[in-house]
């Protein structure tokens, strides 16, 4: 089952650059949260900060504080163990290119050291069901690289390969954007399904997205946070005048 | 990569975080998957990392610690000899163990002479053969003739040697060098005595020698210049040989010097072969095709026999000379090389 | 009139014309057969080594030290195992160092000044004259211990593989796309582990490709073991003694008054230029099958 996540005055920089000004936001349990808003708005950065990723960047800073469950993330535990319990899915489907199809969605598990074949064995079949690939590759999941599939079956083996380490947040950063309108469907069915059982946080640029899979949705615009709402409320009767821009595409 | 993190107080904020309305805000699951259990067991590997990047750290400063190694067992091997003849020994040609009495010229001017001569036979090949490959040569050869190329780089030093004492060294004193002293022989740098060994070897094995990288190298250099280049020139109605004269060599020119600089670096070190045929006389003659010697040589033959340690410390003061010059040679050619290729990935020379 | 002055520089460019083809032809006709001097030499000498060589191959040549100075027969034995237990040190030494230090330039100290350094120093360090290396590691290793030895000689070697692998190991880990690397980061692998199972192994064949042109290289050397290995006649294994090596024998060999021991260092030449030849051509061929097949 996934946590809550409760972000307070949450700040982060590029080099010199403000990307994000003091966010704050509760995104709850076992519900899928959409991202919103025009290009450099800072949504990426924003996700990118539950898991600790924006620090990668040499110049990337953050300041602030983001509670996953009851763990603050920046005083009370390691990148590394972060990112074991809030999985990512990138923008670009990204396997690793030398791993087959079982050693990608096992590697999350293999690389930190777990060994029971057993145990791998069933998580990945797992994985793999739950990211609606099962079928699809169960024939030849040691024989084929994770490379060889088409964009959207190696975006859904990148979200299966998330899903083996059971984590209890999935930061998904336009995970369709890359992707055609058939694998993009599937993709929404899976975020669909999965979110009663993990809490999702979905970036996206695309409005009608959004509102087909999340229960709320907030919009960022210049690095704020301008409005964060119940989806259908975003969509029928924000608050702020520039979400109202925004989603009738006034804006920009 | 330490990002340090500033932590506000929260307590009390609640009221500024955005919260949509009627959402359930539960703790964390109670149910654990063997995956998430184990996952959390499991420690920070900010130990492990530490040092990882400590020991990767190590192996790349051993890089530094080696030429300074080099540079430091060089220096203290031939303070003997510093000491006893200071700067003059680099002038001076007396090479006597016997009494004790050393010179580097007729070394250095070996070297010198031998590279030299190198250069002037293995250049305009050089960037023959490397013009063809890049601009006229039909598609189904190039990959080939890259590959023999490459090839005759990875032909070691000794097997040249071998090569030249049998077949280059018969070749030069019965046809090539008859010629050169009937021909040139009024320039006095071609004539009697003909022994096939000399300086004159020594050059022809060292252009063969260098002919690879100089070759792979301008090949290199030529194919960074742009294509608009090339373009530009054709439109302007050039010949074949003018697109490559105006729109290529002329672009290119800095990092064919460069290219040009690395193989007198590689000629100045090369050791076996240059050895095996130079003739290993330290004296200097004004004719090419008398017997010479080279720095590198000396050390290869004599180095193991020297008897006494100033013998010795002249000897690796000569190393010392060597290793100076190479690494001034190869760093001004990087840098000619890089200035023409900057941006494109540079291929292991 | 105006027809005079047309016709002047119409002659001036038909001869000039006729300057500018043969001068294309000359230059065409110049890199052709600057090309096929170039070639010759190698065929040559490729040819001729066969020749030679694979006449004086024998079994006796592979399990034979050499035959004392006057008697014929004998063999190589003995330096084949020598340059094998030479290389084996050398791989050793240089293969790890040389590995590490390409990552530490390109995922560590990126674009960094430390990480400039290093790779200008790698360069200096592969334009050192492998003799200079050989007087280094002889004031080194073998002075202190007053002998010489396989592992002085080992040591030379592998320091000269150092710089090459360094540098190709850093290109190919710089072609592993940031994508990659950020998915292992995602998945909460910690760094050591990310770097090693993910990042190298994906850019590996490239990087044992420059492990096999540095071993190819040293394969080959001479000068840096005259007064290290130093040689020897009979069948050693100690890393303690002087040892035989395939190209010191052939140096050996060649510059001796013998014509039976000529014969045996034509047949050594063909065996390390086959061991060559054959790393290389691997090589061209791994590398031709896409250093980094399937990566986006």
């Amino acid at each position: 089952m996934g946590v809550g996540i409760e972000v307070s005055e949450l700040n982060a920089w590029y080099g010199s650059n403000h990307t994000l000004q003091n966010i704050n936001l509760r995104i709850p349990a076992n519900h899928a949260t959409a991202l919103i808003g025009p290009s450099g708005c800072g949504k990426s950065t924003f996700v990118r900060c539950l898991n600790r990723m924006h620090e990668t960047n040499p110049v990337g800073r953050v300041t602030g504080s983001v509670l996953i469950g009851q763990l603050d993330i920046y005083t009370q535990a390691s990148p590394v163990e972060i990112r074991r319990r809030v999985g990512m899915v990138f923008q670009r489907p990204n396997p690793f290119p030398t791993m087959s199809i079982y050693d990608n969605v096992a590697s999350g598990l293999r690389l930190n050291g777990y060994r029971n074949r057993v145990v791998l064995d069933e998580v990945v079949q797992r994985s793999l069901e739950q990211a609606a690939l099962w079928e699809e590759v169960k024939d030849d999941l040691k024989k084929k690289s994770g490379a060889s599939l088409s964009g959207g079956q190696q975006q859904r083996l990148c979200i299966a390969r998330a899903l083996a380490v059971d984590p209890e947040v999935m930061l998904m950063d336009e995970p369709a954007s890359a992707l055609d309108p058939v694998s993009t469907a599937k993709i929404e069915d899976l975020i669909f399904q999965l979110k009663s059982q993990y809490t999702i946080v979905i970036v996206t640029h695309n409005m009608q997205q959004a509102a087909r899979v999340a229960e709320n949705t907030g919009f960022f615009l210049n690095g704020r946070l301008v409005e964060f709402d119940a989806t259908h409320k975003i969509f029928t009767n924000p608050r702020d005048k520039r979400t109202e821009d925004y989603i009738t595409g006034r804006f920009g | 990569m330490e990002i340090r993190i500033q932590v506000p107080n929260v307590a009390g904020e609640s009221e500024r975080i955005q919260k949509p309305a009627g959402s359930s805000f539960p703790d964390s699951g109670s149910s654990q998957s063997p995956a998430r259990a184990f996952l959390q067991s499991r420690r920070s590997s900010a130990f492990a990392d530490r040092i990882f990047s400590a020991v990767i750290l190590l192996c790349a400063l051993c890089i530094f610690a080696i030429v300074a190694l080099i540079l430091y067992e060089l220096v203290s091997g031939s303070r003997l000899s510093i000491d006893k003849f200071g700067v003059a020994f680099f002038f001076r040609s007396a090479w006597d163990p016997v009494n004790g009495d050393y010179g580097a010229f007729p070394f250095i001017y070996g070297t010198l002479v031998s590279s030299i001569l190198a250069l002037i036979i293995a250049v305009p090949l050089a960037v023959g053969v490397a013009v063809f490959l890049t601009e006229m040569c039909p598609g189904f050869l190039r990959a080939p003739l890259a590959f023999v190329t490459e090839l005759l780089a990875a032909i070691p030093s000794v097997v040249y040697g071998l090569w030249a004492i049998f077949v280059l060294v018969p070749l030069l004193r019965d046809s090539v060098n008859p010629f050169l002293i009937r021909v040139l022989g009024w320039s006095g740098l071609f004539v009697e005595p003909n022994y096939g060994v000399g300086m004159f070897a020594g050059g022809v094995i060292l252009a063969i020698m260098i002919l690879p990288i100089v070759s792979s190298l301008t090949r290199e250099v030529i194919s960074a210049v742009p294509q608009a280049q090339r373009e530009a020139a054709l439109a302007l109605g050039a010949t074949r040989w003018e697109m490559i004269r105006m729109g290529v060599l002329r672009n290119a020119r800095i990092g064919i010097v460069g290219a040009i600089i690395l193989g007198l670096g590689r000629a100045l070190g090369e050791t076996m072969a240059v050895t095996m045929v130079i003739g290993n006389r330290p004296e200097i003659s004004r004719s090419l095709l008398d017997l010479g010697y080279s720095m590198a040589s000396v050390i290869a033959n004599e180095f193991s026999e020297a008897s006494d340690n100033l013998y010795l410390s002249a000897l690796i003061e000569i190393g010392l000379a060597l290793f100076i010059v190479t690494i001034v040679v190869n760093a001004l050619a990087r840098v000619l090389v890089w200035a023409v290729t900057r941006g494109a990935p540079v291929r292991g020379a | 009139m105006a027809a005079r002055e047309l016709r002047a520089p119409r002659r001036l460019r038909s001869s000039n014309r006729i300057r500018r083809m043969l001068a294309n032809h000359l230059a065409t006709t110049a890199a052709v057969a600057s090309t096929i001097l170039v070639m010759a030499p190698l065929v040559a000498i490729f040819f001729y080594l066969l020749y030679k060589g694979a006449s004086s191959l024998n079994l006796a040549f592979f399990t034979r030290p050499p035959a004392p100075v006057g008697e014929t027969g004998g063999g190589m034995g003995n330096a084949i195992l020598g340059s094998a237990i030479l290389l084996g040190i050398a791989s050793a030494l240089g293969v790890p160092i040389g590995i590490a230090a390409g990552i530490y330039v390109a995922e560590f100290g990126r674009g960094g000044r430390l990480a400039n350094t290093i790779r200008f120093t790698a360069d200096v360090l592969n334009g050192v004259p492998s003799i200079v290396m050989g007087v280094s590691v002889y004031a080194l290793i073998v002075l202190p211990q007053k002998h010489f030895s396989a592992f002085s000689g080992g040591v030379a070697l592998g320091i000269m593989m150092i710089p090459t692998i360094t540098r190709t190991t850093e290109e190919m880990l710089l072609m592993v796309p940031l994508s990659v690397r950020e998915a292992a980061l995602g998945l909460g692998v910690p760094r050591w582990r990310s770097v090693l199972s993910i990042t190298l192994r994906t850019a590996s064949p490239g990087v044992i490709t420059g492990c096999m042109l540095a071993f190819a290289r040293v394969a080959g050397e001479t000068a840096p073991l005259l007064f290290t290995a130093f040689g020897n006649q009979f069948w050693s294994t100690s890393i303690n003694q002087p040892i035989a090596a395939l190209p010191l024998q052939i140096f050996v060999y060649a510059t001796s008054p013998y014509d039976d021991w000529h014969r045996l260092a034509w047949a050594g030449s063909l065996v390390l230029i086959l061991l060559i030849v054959v790393s290389v051509g691997l090589v061209r061929y791994v590398a031709g099958r896409g250093v980094l097949r399937g990566a986006s």
